[in-house]
């Protein structure tokens, strides 16, 4: 047995050098000399400045935004740290409500945001994705359906016919894989981008 | 559930059972010692490995010293996670200044990743630097992971051999698994998932300005290399608190479906090792449908009762499914098929919610944990884990007849059915003994975050998922006291390795024993009477165990949605 305890050292010393050293690093210099954009976190700049990631949801309150789905993500509370507060959207931290199918929280936070989204536009079904937080809490999709949901409203806070904002909904829908793989969905940043190109023009 | 969906779980399955054999042909000669298409880069590597060890790659070891090896093993394992998240503050990669982790999180931390459990009780981009994240976790993701699939071997050569005293060399073993099968894969994985869009960059987390000028903190990091060995390893992990829930852990449809792939891969394809080592690879074969019969079940239930979502949305009027903690990218169908995945290996990544899942969706998980990760199971850890519920269900079948039961050629006696009882009783004693006490103590009451049969649900799952080494949760339990932290270590910790060693002296006790050859006798491990028995007793166990426990939670909690109670 004493015969085994240098290997259970030595031979953990070196697995630990290639798998947690060497493998990773080697990692990132390759992987970011092959894919640069997608091995910094996909980031969109504008003007010379970092407005977010492609694939990272983010806030929108405002009327001639696109909203994307409620998020649950929390940050530490800046008046007591060992409580915390919600911080929607927070890239440094993410996760979900974790309410259950019973939850009378969940419930009355369902019933509130779904009546709100009837008075926006109560001639729509409200869509489920608009209402229920993600499990991440930084989704940055949102279905069709709940953007076709929101085009009123953004239409009318842009001044823009209601046709327009439509059609720019649907250029922005992203299919299936192969017609297979995945859900349709629009990725609400990117909506937002070419709404704000397109109200420039 | 729409026809779309059940092509999408049908092509998982298709790939799955398509890729069994030629992983099944490439690992049994990896074990084997045999030359590789890897040979002429790796050979030179692995020798030097021996060389400075001092391992004598011929010298084979008796049961006993293989499972002492692997626990010194872990023991190094363990005190480097230790060390690293207590000195993480004062050592390099560290850019978001992340301070010392306190002592039970650490400790529960390491037991977490040497089991192969990857628990997670800290948020990793809010916790961990990136050294802890790489040297700590990532290596650790390897290590526990070969440490699965060389003990699983092990038991293969157990019932292989015959009249020999020995079972293989264990730092042979993990050397050659790591380096000819976990690295390489784990390479082009990784490429393939930063072309997905999943960071790997030591860089500091990016300061943007929304479009609405907010600030956000955007935590990026190493993420790609850690994510591929935390599926192929069937560890879990995540590199963000959101796990494969989490845009950058798993950013499309498509790194979903290959991430689904590499959980089940190994684990599979350790049925076909074992065919091929026992000499009849449709015995291989038979153990897997025994895990396909269970595992399409499972999915059924679960995507089933996720897509008819819960009566809060339906009061609502809210149709499409319960999308409370889902992501749109995956919606109902990629959602549920990853929580029965991840649940029946134990892998215990997630990329939903499993807390918000309906009570019935919820369930189909913990029910695939409580059997023992049996359904593919974590690499090594299910393949061990069901050959102790084959020589049950043969036992069970020897009784039947009144003969000497037998399998693949090796009687299995009072020996080795003890040792598989004590194997299996380990999660019982485990799961329901720590919930009984976490629900009576108001320290582990006040950690519940949902109220009614909920909460008693997320109790449950916490001490299924740790002694099951899953390290998926109902994460609205806050398990970060010191309650949880070291009641769960231990359940952990007893959960792999009072497994491990029964397991191991079964292989040791296998493999001495003559082979004796098939006769008229014999009954037939094969076929379909074969895949039935052992379905009926893995689910007959798993039913007298925890029935009782899952009606006071997930079953009640169904009737009392249906009956439109909120709590």
């Amino acid at each position: 047995m004493l015969r085994e305890i240098r290997p259970a050292i030595v031979l953990l010393l070196a697995l630990t050098a290639i798998t947690g050293l060497a493998y990773p690093l080697a990692m990132t210099g390759i992987a970011g000399a092959l894919f640069p954009v997608q091995a910094q976190g996909s980031l969109i700049e504008k003007d010379g400045k970092v407005i977010g990631s492609a694939l990272i949801g983010q806030e929108f309150k405002d009327d001639k935004y696109f909203h994307g789905r409620p998020s649950a993500t929390l940050a530490p509370d800046p008046n007591d740290s060992t409580k915390t507060v919600p911080a929607p959207y927070n890239a440094a931290n993410s996760g979900g409500s974790n309410l259950g199918p019973t939850s009378k929280a969940l419930a009355d936070r369902l019933k509130e945001d779904v009546d709100k989204l009837r008075s926006e536009n109560p001639n729509a079904t409200v869509p489920v994705d608009l209402v229920t937080t993600s499990a991440s809490g930084l989704d940055p999709n949102i279905s069709p359906e709940a953007a076709q949901f929101q085009v009123p409203r953004v239409a009318k806070a842009r001044n823009l016919p209601e046709d327009q904002v439509k059609q720019l909904v649907t250029a922005s829908t992203e299919g299936r894989l192969l017609g297979l793989l995945g859900e349709p969905r629009v990725n609400v940043l990117a909506l937002n981008l070419a709404l704000d190109r397109m109200a420039a023009k | 559930m729409t026809v779309i969906g059940w092509l999408q779980i049908i092509l998982y399955c298709a790939i799955v059972v398509a890729l069994t054999k030629p992983l099944g042909w490439y690992m049994t000669r990896v074990f084997n010692g045999e030359r590789t298409f890897l040979s002429p880069v790796l050979r030179p590597i692995e020798a030097g490995i021996y060389w400075i060890s001092g391992v004598d790659e011929k010298r084979e070891q008796h049961w006993l010293t293989y499972t002492v090896a692997m626990l010194l093993f872990h023991v190094g394992g363990f005190l480097i996670i230790y060390g690293l998240m207590r000195l993480q503050a004062v050592l390099p990669f560290n850019p978001a200044g992340q301070s010392a982790v306190a002592e039970d999180l650490s400790f529960n931390t390491a037991i977490s990743f040497i089991t192969n459990t990857n628990w997670q009780n800290y948020g990793g981009e809010s916790t961990l630097s990136y050294l802890t994240q790489m040297v700590g976790l990532t290596h650790q993701n390897f290590l526990s992971a070969a440490t699965g699939i060389v003990l699983a071997v092990a038991l293969i050569r157990g019932f292989a051999r015959a009249s020999m005293r020995t079972v293989g060399n264990f730092w042979v073993d993990v050397t050659r698994c790591t380096l000819y099968i976990l690295l390489p894969i784990c390479v082009v994985f990784t490429l393939f998932l930063v072309w997905q869009g999943m960071p790997q960059t030591l860089g500091d987390y990016v300061e943007a300005t929304t479009l609405e000028g907010a600030k956000q903190t955007i935590a990026v990091g190493p993420v790609a290399s850690q994510v591929a060995i935390k599926m192929l390893g069937t560890n879990g992990g995540g590199f963000f608190n959101a796990n494969a829930a989490h845009p950058f852990e798993n950013p499309t449809a498509l790194s979903n479906f290959v991430q689904m792939l590499s959980i089940f891969a190994l684990g599979a394809a350790l049925t076909n090792v074992f065919g091929r080592m026992v000499g009849n690879q449709r015995q291989g074969w038979a153990i897997l449908a025994v895990m396909g019969v269970l595992f399409i079940a499972g999915v059924a239930v679960a995507y089933w009762a996720e897509a008819q979502g819960t009566s809060t949305l339906h009061a609502l009027g809210l149709t499409g499914g319960n999308m409370e903690g889902k992501e749109v990218r995956f919606g109902i169908v990629a959602s549920s098929l990853f929580a029965v995945i991840t649940t029946a290996a134990s892998c215990g990544a997630v990329n939903a919610m499993h807390d918000s899942f309906t009570a019935l969706g919820g369930m189909i998980p913990l029910i695939n944990i409580e059997l023992g990760e049996i359904i593919v199971g974590g690499v090594g850890a299910g393949m061990y884990g069901m050959l102790l519920f084959v020589i049950l269900a043969i036992f069970v079948a020897g009784l039947m007849v009144g003969r000497t039961p037998e399998y693949v050629g090796k009687k299995i006696e009072a020996r080795e059915v003890k040792m598989a009882m004590l194997a299996i009783l380990i999660l019982p004693l485990m799961i329901l003994g720590w919930s009984a006490v976490a629900v009576v103590l108001p320290t582990g009451v006040a950690s519940m975050a949902n109220a009614g049969p909920h909460g008693f649900s997320e109790v449950l799952y916490a001490y299924s998922s740790q002694t099951g080494n899953n390290g998926s949760a109902f994460a609205g339990l806050t398990g970060n006291t010191p309650f949880y932290n070291l009641t769960g270590a231990s359940a952990m910790f007893v959960g792999r390795f009072l497994m491990i060693v029964p397991a191991m002296a079964i292989a040791g006790s296998l493999a001495e024993k003559k082979s004796i050859p098939p006769s008229m006798g014999t009954f037939p491990t094969t076929g379909g009477l074969f895949v039935g028995l052992v379905v009926g007793v893995i689910l007959i166990m798993g039913g007298l165990t925890f029935f009782p426990a899952l009606a006071l939670g997930p079953i009640v909690e169904q009737l009392a949605m249906n009956a439109g109670n909120v709590f």
